[in-house]
């Protein structure tokens, strides 16, 4: 079960030499947990935009095919994107990953995605306020240290804005293409 | 008072020497029983003697054993609180007041004394630990104890498929059954064989079969799928060579066409004795009251589908009431319910508006493959039974709404008499769903 894992640490533990090594010269080629928060993040946007692009606006919106939905088993329709992202995110945990990542919001639908840990909520505030920049911190949870990225999750359909807007749990309805609705939080263990 | 004598020395370390060798002769012997440290559940107890189930020698309970035998079942509920859910770092908090990650943290084996349904050994209220907000959320929640979420009809910890409230929203408005409601219909195997006759029987060593045997056999669905008595007592190998007859073919012979059943079987009360390479599970074992003349059977297929004609009318009703003589079952020949399946059984009615035990409690299941239906019985009766809850979605919506059915199954009095009567409380749940579309509504939503 811990294959992931300890390729995970393993690719965290043979970074650590490199970083040194490679010193101020060329720290971009450095596996830091920065660099592998931004890694891992470039991954699952890109994924969720193919998903989003290729699968759910050409079937759902262009050819009229299918239905995406919130209760996609019940209505066989495609699962949201963001139901997607955080299918994958279960899937990661439950194969005993090292790294955790989770789609959370200043104003989530689902109350159990508000920003929880402190970092959460600078995170999620900084992205809002500062468009087009990241956020980074570390942060103890359960007796382990983490370095936690936010980046800021952005309106790009027009289905995120609607479904947002007029959910009946919503806190906010004011969402327009472009704004930032919430944050990626990725969390990377820093001590093993 | 100090011993005298070396001779009560000696018998005293003789008789030490004795017990820690009776002692460990036990613990590396078959049955370990006397180092249980209290009874089992009613969930467990049929393979109590199998120990290493679920312990794993100096290590404790292993969640992989757990999730061997309680995984699809969870699976199929869409668990509402997986363990992925708490392996989240930001979830540390929660893990730390309540570690749901393990399943023997809510559910302790051998702890009579404070075990509650469900087998669950926490205080009802554990609710608390992550909700104990939920009235800022949800108004219509706010003067609600926390003993009552997982107790009072409205949420299950694990399986909430039909209690969720979209699914509620969805069914509250949703038409009355139709004026015949249906369950669905099984289809026979496809098979190429020809269809047999009792002249096609391919034989027993026996020199004359007994009559009643053949033509049982001649009506049955083996015989219409050409499967001969050859098929079952003297079955070939991947070579075609035969082995020695057999007159009482077991379930791993029955699995090797019924695979999926057996399988069922195997995991619910009926088949885990068997599971684990133990005796069959016989009623005589049973926490439940039985008939007194069924104490000793052997629990295998043929208990309930009987031998050659393998009716499975006869299992669905017969094959259960046999054995089972607690009052729900008892009140069983009184209920609509039954009233039902006579009707379908004596062909005054269409297949599927019967209602038998089987019907409830191993259900058929649609599945989809490649766009075609495929209907199944579920064979483990444990898979739905409870929280009764369970039963909703795959059962009782087939003929029933769902306010009916979620009140129905919070009636316990209406259960003992087999559903015969209407329901004597209400639970609110649909009416909270709906309260929260027009908030106003509400008179609990008034500060």
């Amino acid at each position: 079960m811990n294959d992931i894992n300890k390729l995970f640490r393993a690719s965290v533990l043979a970074a650590v030499p490199l970083l040194f090594a490679a010193c101020s010269d060329e720290p971009a080629s450095a596996v830091t947990p920065r660099v592998m928060a931004d890694n891992l993040h470039l991954v699952l946007e890109t994924d969720r935009t193919v998903y989003t692009r290729l699968i759910v606006n050409r079937l759902q919106n262009e050819e009229k095919v299918i239905k995406a939905s919130e209760h996609w088993k019940e209505d066989k329709a495609l699962v949201l994107p963001a139901q997607m992202f955080r299918a994958g995110a279960e899937m990661v945990r439950d194969k005993g990953a090292g790294f955790s990542y989770s789609l959370l919001s200043l104003w989530p639908v689902n109350k159990q995605n508000a920003p929880k840990t402190g970092q959460e909520e600078a995170g999620l505030k900084y992205v809002a306020d500062h468009k087009g920049e990241n956020y980074y911190g570390e942060e103890t949870l359960g007796g382990r240290k983490y370095f936690t990225a936010v980046y800021a999750d952005i309106a790009v359909a027009p289905a995120c804005v609607t479904c947002h807007n007029e959910h009946k749990d919503t806190p906010r309805s004011d969402f327009k293409i472009g704004d930032v609705m919430g944050g990626v939080v990725i969390r990377i263990p820093l001590d093993g | 008072m100090p011993m005298k004598t070396p001779a009560l020395w000696i018998a005293a370390a003789a008789a030490a020497l004795g017990l820690t060798a009776a002692l460990s002769m036990t613990l590396l012997g078959a049955d370990r029983r006397l180092f249980a440290p209290g009874d089992m559940t009613g969930g467990h107890y049929q393979i109590e003697i199998a120990c290493d189930a679920c312990h794993t020698p100096f290590q404790g309970v292993s969640q992989e054993a757990c999730v061997q035998c309680h995984g699809a079942g969870l699976e199929a509920g869409n668990d509402s609180h997986p363990r992925s859910k708490f392996e989240d770092p930001r979830n540390a908090d929660r893990v730390a007041l309540l570690d749901a990650r393990r399943c023997v943290t809510c559910h302790v084996e051998h702890r009579p004394e404070r075990t509650r349904a469900m087998g669950v050994t926490l205080a009802a209220d554990f609710c608390v630990h992550c909700h104990a907000d939920i009235g800022a959320e949800r108004p219509s929640h706010r003067d609600l104890g926390f003993e009552t979420c997982a107790g009072a009809g409205c949420h299950n910890y694990h399986d909430n498929t039909a209690l969720y409230e979209e699914f509620l929203l969805k069914h509250r408005d949703a038409p009355p059954p139709a004026a015949t409601p249906r369950l669905p219909l099984r289809a026979a195997p496809p098979t190429a064989k020809a269809p047999l006759a009792a002249g096609d029987r391919d034989g027993s060593p026996h020199a004359a079969a007994d009559p009643g045997v053949v033509d049982a056999w001649a009506l049955s669905a083996h015989a219409r799928g050409g499967v001969n008595c050859r098929d079952c007592h003297q079955p070939a190998d991947a070579a075609g060579a035969r082995a020695a007859w057999r007159d009482r073919p077991g379930p791993a012979q029955c699995a090797a066409c019924h695979a999926a059943d057996a399988e069922g079987f195997l995991d619910g009360r009926h088949g885990m004795r068997l599971r684990q390479g133990l005796t069959p599970m016989s009623p005589g074992q049973a926490r439940r009251p039985m008939r007194g003349d069924a104490h000793d059977r052997g629990l295998g297929c043929t208990s309930c589908h009987g031998a050659h004609d393998f009716d499975p009318r006869r299992a669905a009703v017969d094959g259960c009431l046999g054995c089972h003589d607690d009052t729900h079952s008892r009140a069983y020949r009184e209920s609509p319910h039954h009233a039902l399946w006579q009707a379908e059984v004596a062909q005054h009615a269409p297949a599927g508006s019967g209602v038998s035990c089987a019907s409830c409690h191993l259900p058929r299941e649609i599945h989809r493959d490649a766009g075609r239906e495929r209907v199944t019985v579920q064979h483990n009766q444990n898979r739905n039974l409870r929280p009764n809850e369970k039963m909703i979605r795959g059962v009782c919506l087939h003929c029933h709404g769902l306010a009916f059915a979620i009140d129905a199954l919070a009636d316990p009095a209406l259960i003992a008499r087999n559903f015969r009567g209407r329901p004597s409380r209400h639970i609110e749940s649909l009416d909270m769903a709906a309260q929260r579309l027009h908030p106003s509504d509400n008179p609990r939503n008034s500060p």
